[in-house]
């Protein structure tokens, strides 16, 4: 199999025509979201472990591909979220207050603490909803391209997903449909290696997963997705081919989920410490951190000085974060319809008239 | 003066969806075979010629694909229509239906609220077996967010499908294909709506109330004429709204009745009769004179050969109004 397009050089170094991929303000930037979303990741399953958050999913080890690729869109192009990719919100500018009230579902959480953590939906800064039902936002990414095209705005849709959740029925109808009606979309397909515990080699006998667009029309291509001036390069050319009226792309982008799935998950039951280090030695961080340090525009003293910044920083939003209230009790039963049904109101009727003769507390929640 | 002309329920929903059409300029409608060929019973006739194939047209054939497609319409600001051929054929959206569309306001906090109606003809009496004979409303009654509303006339089919269209919920919209092209009735050929989250009295009565929706009403009708002539005096309800339940309307008349016959085409198990008589006997308790009795679809699969053993009758709904009637 041919490598992936990669850019980067294990020294650090990139051949000379790809210093243009980014500007040095642009590389310190990428490397410093990038970075912040390990600390933020790290903080916050430790955070888990010592039960103070319900759950937790890291984006540990895929930060290029996600941070890089959310870096190729307009502020307006709304991003269909698979649940791993934090860096894509840090590089859209949600404010780092609202993301933390999600993860605690307190009362200032946009979403009303209703949906588990990690599940985001900030519409001001079009980011549609995460739901658990892997693949299921692609054919949305899909639909909303349609309307853009069709209302002229101007806008691409991104969906990312990861490789076991392609062989989902959603994906294939996603990639299907976009190519039908050839509307500006790029799906991106995270490929970390590892469903859970499942390996990509159970997913599919295909040698490639950017193959898969073949049968639809669309075109697909790899890249080394611990590169981040490669999955840029990549992601860049599809936007611009969306952008122009040529149509929906996929990316494969190949990484290795350095974390375990979630904070309920233990990979030491399906994977080998050997395999883990070896993919820790290419770390995409260190490897982009190296290209910033060939450039001049990082060192490791701002990588300490950085890190010691993002740590204080994160501890002061989960201070303030977790000193929240919950959300009101009406946040239950209000907002399944526009206005609650009486059938509804009953229920909630009920429900406050128990609470109000047994006595019962709802302390604790 | 109102212009009124005779249609039947195709017609109807066709005129229905015109006018939308020429009203609302994102309104969008997508679904298998809908375009030039107009829909295989003929709905969506003449649309796609007259608004553009960008706003009405086929898609590859994937209900899944199709009802994920126009939730992210309905992101993107359009307002899509969705037509699923067979309401037998919904079920590969099911996920995209019940976890997406039915979730998405709520689990956004409200930031987003994709709108789209989803009509799809249900039920039997097409000698259609299994596969086009369904009637799914339960499924989709039972999951919080989703509006289930059928029609049982022309009249009613254009204003509840506009009623639909103009409220802020999705709505599982099932058109009872039945009757279809059997019944003709006047409507009004202007826009108007009727309330989709009430159910109707049809008729007033005093010892019985019969509850019933869609393709049943009419059955239900010639039954209770002929029970009348009997000297039963019966009270109609149709549904309209499947989910949520008005069960104001139902308790206020079971309350003067005490008596309640529930008629549906759909398996007994599970279905929209139990439901309705859980609500009942909470509110009504001390009012009721009568068990009350269901009339339904047997528990199970829909038949070919056998389809008029199955089919809800007029025949049926006299038998067991009578039944209840006669309990003391």
């Amino acid at each position: 199999m041919p490598r992936p397009f990669a850019i980067i050089n294990e020294d650090g170094s990139c051949a000379p025509e790809y210093l243009s991929v980014v500007s040095d303000s642009e590389l310190r930037y990428l490397i410093e979201i990038a970075l912040y979303n390990r600390v933020f990741d790290q903080r916050m399953i430790l955070l888990q472990r010592q039960g103070r958050l319900g759950f937790y999913l890291t984006s540990t080890g895929e930060e290029s591909t996600i941070v890089g690729s959310a870096f190729c869109l307009k502020s307006n192009d709304p991003i269909f979220l698979s649940y791993r990719e934090l860096g894509a919100l840090l590089i859209r500018g949600v404010p780092k207050e609202l993301i933390m009230d999600q993860l605690f579902g307190n009362e200032d959480d946009r979403s009303k603490g209703r949906q588990m953590p990690v599940h985001y939906a900030f519409k001001e800064f079009d980011i549609p909803s995460i739901s658990s039902p892997v693949a299921t936002q692609l054919p949305h990414a899909c639909g909303f391209a349609y309307a853009a095209k069709q209302k002229k705005t101007g806008q691409i849709a991104l969906g990312y997903t990861g490789e076991g959740s392609i062989s989902e029925g959603d994906f294939h109808m996603a990639l299907n449909f976009s190519g039908a009606f050839k509307v500006p979309a790029v799906f991106l397909i995270r490929n970390n290696g590892y469903a859970i515990s499942t390996p990509e080699s159970v997913q599919t006998a295909a040698e490639t997963l950017a193959s898969r667009g073949i049968g639809y029309g669309v075109p697909g291509v790899q890249v080394d997705g611990n590169d981040i001036l490669a999955v840029i390069k990549i992601v860049r050319e599809a936007v611009d081919r969306a952008r122009n009226g040529m149509g929906p792309s996929l990316i494969e982008s190949l990484t290795y989920r350095l974390g375990a799935h979630s904070s309920s998950d233990d990979p030491s039951g399906y994977r080998t410490k050997e395999e883990e280090a070896a993919w820790a030695q290419q770390d995409n961080i260190k490897r982009l951190q190296k290209h910033g340090i060939w450039r001049g525009v990082w060192s490791e003293a701002i990588a300490e000085e950085k890190i010691r910044e993002y740590e204080e920083e994160i501890s002061g939003l989960i201070k303030k974060a977790e000193a929240k209230p919950m959300p009101q009790l009406d946040t239950l039963f209000d907002g399944v319809y526009q206005s609650i049904s009486p059938i509804l109101q009953k229920q909630k009727d009920e429900y406050k008239r128990f609470l109000y003769e047994s006595k019962s507390s709802r302390k604790g929640h | 003066m109102v212009a009124i002309q005779e249609m039947n329920m195709i017609q109807a929903l066709n005129n229905a969806l015109d006018l939308y059409f020429s009203r609302e300029e994102s309104a969008v409608l997508l679904g298998e075979d809908v375009g030039r060929f107009g829909g295989v019973f003929r709905v969506t006739e003449g649309l796609q010629e007259k608004y553009g194939i960008d706003r009405v047209f086929d898609t590859p054939l994937a209900e899944a694909g199709i009802v994920g497609m126009a939730i992210g319409m309905a992101l993107g600001d359009l307002k899509p229509i969705v037509e699923i051929q067979f309401a037998d054929f919904v079920f590969p959206a099911f996920d995209q239906i019940v976890s997406e569309l039915a979730k998405y306001r709520y689990r956004s906090g409200g930031q987003y609220a994709p709108k789209v109606v989803i009509r799809m003809p249900y039920g039997g009496g097409i000698r259609g077996g299994h596969y086009h004979s369904q009637s799914p409303e339960a499924y989709f009654a039972h999951t919080p967010g989703l509006r289930v509303v059928v029609p049982s006339g022309p009249f009613e089919a254009k204003g509840l499908l506009l009623g639909s269209l103009n409220c802020p919920d999705p709505v599982i919209f099932l058109e009872p294909k039945r009757i279809y092209r059997a019944i003709k009735a006047k409507v009004p050929v202007e826009f108007y709506t009727l309330p989709i989250d009430k159910a109707n009295v049809l008729h007033e009565g005093e010892d019985l109330t019969v509850i019933g929706f869609g393709s049943v009403i009419p059955m239900i009708s010639d039954a209770v004429t002929e029970l009348e002539n009997e000297g039963y005096s019966i009270e109609i309800i149709d549904l309209v709204s499947v989910a949520p339940l008005d069960m104001e309307t139902i308790v206020h008349s079971v309350k003067k009745t005490g008596r309640v016959l529930i008629v549906h085409e759909a398996p007994r198990a599970g279905g929209i009769a139990g439901e309705i008589i859980a609500e009942i006997q909470e509110e009504c308790f001390a009012h009721l004179q009568a068990p009350l009795q269901r009339l339904t679809g047997f528990d199970t699969p829909f038949p070919y050969s056998l389809e008029k053993d199955y089919m809800i009758s007029a025949d049926k709904i006299k038998y067991y109004a009578r039944k209840v009637m006669q309990y003391q």
